[in-house]
């Protein structure tokens, strides 16, 4: 406990210093605007910002390129919530409630619980790194690729169980969700899978492309079919901060979220994108009047919005202690420390102390930042609602053109989202949902790889999927939640639900 | 159209090309780097860039242009315009082992580009789990060959490094393991870690903090000499197995038709940023190899691209997409 203590002073020492303020300040800022920006995503800011950190000390550097990764998830929320873009998959559940609200006149309050529970999320998670960093990174080695296979099975089923409406739709979307996720070059053979012999089918479908053409492209075409939809947004905001009752609402999903994303963050195989779907799909089982949801329920955007940043920021330990990246924002952070001569890895932390704590301990003022930078600008992000959408929507689609092209510099992905922004709009037009699809566009490029890689190690043995406890014991709450979702008597009332 | 705007811009061209090769470069440097920012080759980018870029007097942007082995990004800058403003950082998969491993590439390693030179190597080393029942090299040698039906080697996916570096010594040691692939080195590391597959071969710089730490095993570096940055792992030579002689190498091509003077003037930016002491302590300290003065000429880099490509190819020939 006193070393936890020493530990922490040493890292807010090093956080609190002046020049390590401003940094974090600048990171949080630089973080925010880019996350609000659709498709302006952290990974091609870190990117482009790697030069400049040449010249800052490395725990400078990173304080602030730590920075911009959660402030992007803070201000990915903005946009999931006002104009229904998820800039990266963990925001994908937030759109869902966060832009019902935001349509119902509840912009604000939505804003506002998202940065609330990202700010618990976030310094439960600092907390949970600077105690538990160590040891908890002794988890992510008992997931091998029989367990995420596993775990993403169970992902699959809870993408089931949240898709409202027909059960028989949610998993026709999935299952195009998982196809399109094997278009592209075969992992163990390097074969070319539906490509057409085109070139740019070769690496697959970026996961920008399918989300910004699905929902934000798509998004905007409807909304320019049905005019007086915005006007729904420009009624008078009321209220931006949430009330009592509001906020009452919103503790117990906010502390679930927490706990499922701070866990699943920790696995190095990319679990933190599991974080919101399951902290979605819990809240929906567990709430009274699951009928709600979809249609701006409070705690459809608190529990997953404390998922994200939980896990976003748990994200860190498999780096920091095991020296493995888990994402490819985690992996350009690796980049940016050898490219400062410190080699991530377990011995960070005994042999740049200062650099291990400053940043855990500067994850927490960034936190602090944030809710500072974002609760006065929420008035801000709600004013620009207002703005008349015949001048917002041409922008929205500038930011998307030039966001997707900074991510690969390839103008195909350009024409690519506006071709998956008219098949969203034909997925509207006949009431299917684009969110299982594009979790199975996620969860089928990895469960994909994960199986055939744990019947390599089996040498073609189904047994290994049962054998391994942890692997056993999350198919057996798959299925249990598959036979749940299944049952007659909950599938009439999902029905009575979907024809109201 | 497009043709009309390149006979146009030959023409002007031809008229001013004596004098842009005097000035050159009069604006930034745009280096193609054929994979994600923050991996080995992009590390090493950035730091030789840096220091180019003081040299040259113009900055030198780093664009990642990542995709199907690098091969995406090099064959981008083998159709860019032959002016010097284009360059990319190639390297032994780029330029030795996609030939064999991809039957439609559009360029050709030994022709289409216009040697600066080699920057820095980084050496492969055998590693295994920690778990692994052999002291030495010569004990993993014996028990992969008894065990062969139940090994697993972990690579980071056909056409990277360890895929290649992986093949080729399997092909020495004359076995055939089954073969786990994983999306990049991280999850690879992380199962290696776990124990739950057997062994790989990759470049230090991604193994190294791994083997300090003491989570998994390092048999053997597979270069004439050791590491300073990891001292106590005995060469290959030293360790039984002397033809394992492997680095993923990095070096600097510009598009063929690059004028003379412009190579020459990018090769001595080369070359003085790898004498420099701080360019070099950063390489060091990645494990990374600097080339003598010999061996960072343009020709060098030639002879190496030539020799990369016949030795890779019978080993390879066939395993990648048709």
């Amino acid at each position: 406990m006193t070393d936890f203590l020493a530990n922490l002073a040493l890292g807010f020492g090093v956080a609190l210093t002046l020049q390590n303020i401003l940094l974090c300040f600048i990171g949080c800022l630089v973080g925010t605007l880019i996350g609000v920006l659709p498709g302006v995503g952290p990974i091609a800011t870190i990117a482009m910002l790697l030069p400049i950190t040449f010249n800052i000390d490395p725990v400078g550097a990173l304080i602030m390129l730590a920075g911009i990764y959660y402030g992007a998830q803070y201000g990915g929320s903005t946009t999931a919530i006002l104009v229904n873009i998820p800039g990266e998959a963990t925001s994908v559940v937030t759109a869902i409630d966060g832009h019902m609200m935001a349509r119902n006149g509840r912009a604000g309050i939505a804003l506002g619980v998202a940065a609330i529970g990202s700010f618990f999320a976030g310094t439960v998670a600092t907390l949970l790194i600077a105690a538990l960093g160590a040891p908890l990174s002794r988890l992510a080695l008992l997931f091998t690729a029989p367990e995420y296979f596993s775990l993403m099975v169970m992902g699959l089923v809870f993408a089931v169980v949240l898709a409202r409406g027909s059960i028989l739709k949610a998993i026709s979307m999935i299952v195009l969700g998982v196809l399109l996720s094997t278009i592209g070059n075969d992992l163990e053979t390097g074969e070319e899978r539906m490509t057409f012999g085109l070139a740019f089918l070769a690496e697959g479908i970026d996961f920008a492309v399918l989300a910004m053409g699905l929902f934000g492209i798509a998004e905007i075409l409807r909304s320019l079919e049905e005019s007086e939809s915005r006007d729904v947004v420009r009624r008078p905001i009321g209220r931006l901060l949430p009330s009592l009752q509001d906020l009452k609402e919103c503790v117990n999903p906010v502390l679930r979220g927490t706990a499922i994303g701070a866990v699943l963050g920790i696995l190095p195989g990319n679990g933190a994108v599991l974080g919101p779907f399951a902290s979605y799909a819990v809240e929906k089982k567990i709430a009274r009047d699951p009928s709600r949801f979809g249609r701006g329920a409070i705690e459809g955007v608190a529990g997953p919005e404390s998922a994200n940043n939980a896990g976003a920021q748990t994200s860190f330990i498999p780096l920091l202690t095991l020296g493995i990246p888990p994402n490819a924002v985690m992996a350009l952070m690796v980049g940016a420390m050898t490219i400062k001569g410190i080699i991530p890895g377990p011995q960070v932390m005994t042999k740049n102390p200062n650099l291990f704590w400053g940043m855990i301990a500067s994850m927490w003022v960034g936190n602090l930042m944030l809710l500072i930078i974002n609760l006065p600008l929420v008035g801000l992000w709600v004013r620009l609602l207002k703005v008349p959408y015949r001048l917002l929507f041409p922008s929205i689609l500038i930011f998307c053109g030039i966001g997707i092209y900074s991510i690969g510099s390839q103008p195909i992905d350009v024409m690519l989202i506006a071709l998956f922004g008219l098949i969203g709009y034909g997925f509207i037009k006949v009431g299917f949902e684009p969110a299982p699809l594009l979790l199975g566009f996620v969860l089928g490029k990895l469960m994909e790889e994960n199986l055939r890689r744990a019947l390599s190690l089996s040498r073609g043995d189904p047994m290994i999927f049962f054998e391994r406890p942890i692997s056993a014991v999350l198919l057996v709450i798959a299925f249990a939640a598959l036979a749940v979702a299944l049952l007659p008597s909950i599938r009439r009332e999902r029905d009575e639900v979907f024809t109201e | 159209m497009k043709s009309l705007i390149l006979a146009a811009a030959a023409v002007v061209g031809f008229g001013t090309a004596a004098l842009a090769q005097d000035n050159y470069p009069v604006r930034q440097v745009t280096m193609i780097v054929p994979f994600a920012a923050g991996g080995p080759t992009d590390v090493v980018a950035r730091i030789v860039g840096d220091h180019m870029s003081k040299t040259l007097g113009q900055q030198i942007v780093v664009e990642n242009v990542a995709g199907a082995g690098g091969t995406t990004g090099i064959t981008r800058g083998a159709q860019a315009a032959p002016d010097g403003y284009t360059i990319m950082m190639g390297h032994m998969g780029t330029h030795g082992a996609a030939p064999a491993l991809y039957a439609n590439l559009k360029y050709d390693p030994a022709k289409d580009f216009a040697p600066i030179g080699l920057a820095a190597g980084t050496p492969i080393l055998i590693v295994a789990k920690k778990d692994f029942p052999a002291p030495d090299l010569k004990g993993f040698i014996a028990y992969v060959k008894a065990n062969e039906a139940k090994i697993n080697m972990a690579h980071a996916g056909v056409g990277s490094v360890s895929h290649s570096t992986g093949v080729l010594l399997n092909a020495q040691l004359g076995i055939k393991p089954a073969m786990i692939a994983y999306r990049g080195t991280g999850p690879a590391l992380n199962d290696l870690m776990a124990n739950s597959v057997d062994y790989m071969a990759d470049q230090i710089v991604n193994v190294a903090p791994q083997i300090a730490a003491g989570t998994i095993k390092a048999y053997a570096i597979a270069t004439p000499e050791r590491s300073p940055a990891l001292p106590n792992v005995p060469t290959t030579k030293e360790a039984g197995l002397p033809d394992y002689q492997v680095s993923a190498w990095n070096a600097v091509f510009a598009p063929k038709g690059t004028p003379a003077p412009i190579v020459a003037k990018l090769s001595a930016a080369l070359d003085k940023a790898l004498d420099d002491e701080n360019t070099r302590k950063r390489l060091l300290e990645l494990g990374g190899v600097i080339p003598d003065k010999a061996g960072r000429t343009p020709a060098a880099l030639q002879t190496l691209v030539e020799s990369e490509v016949a030795r890779w190819n019978p080993i390879l020939k066939g395993m990648g997409e048709k």
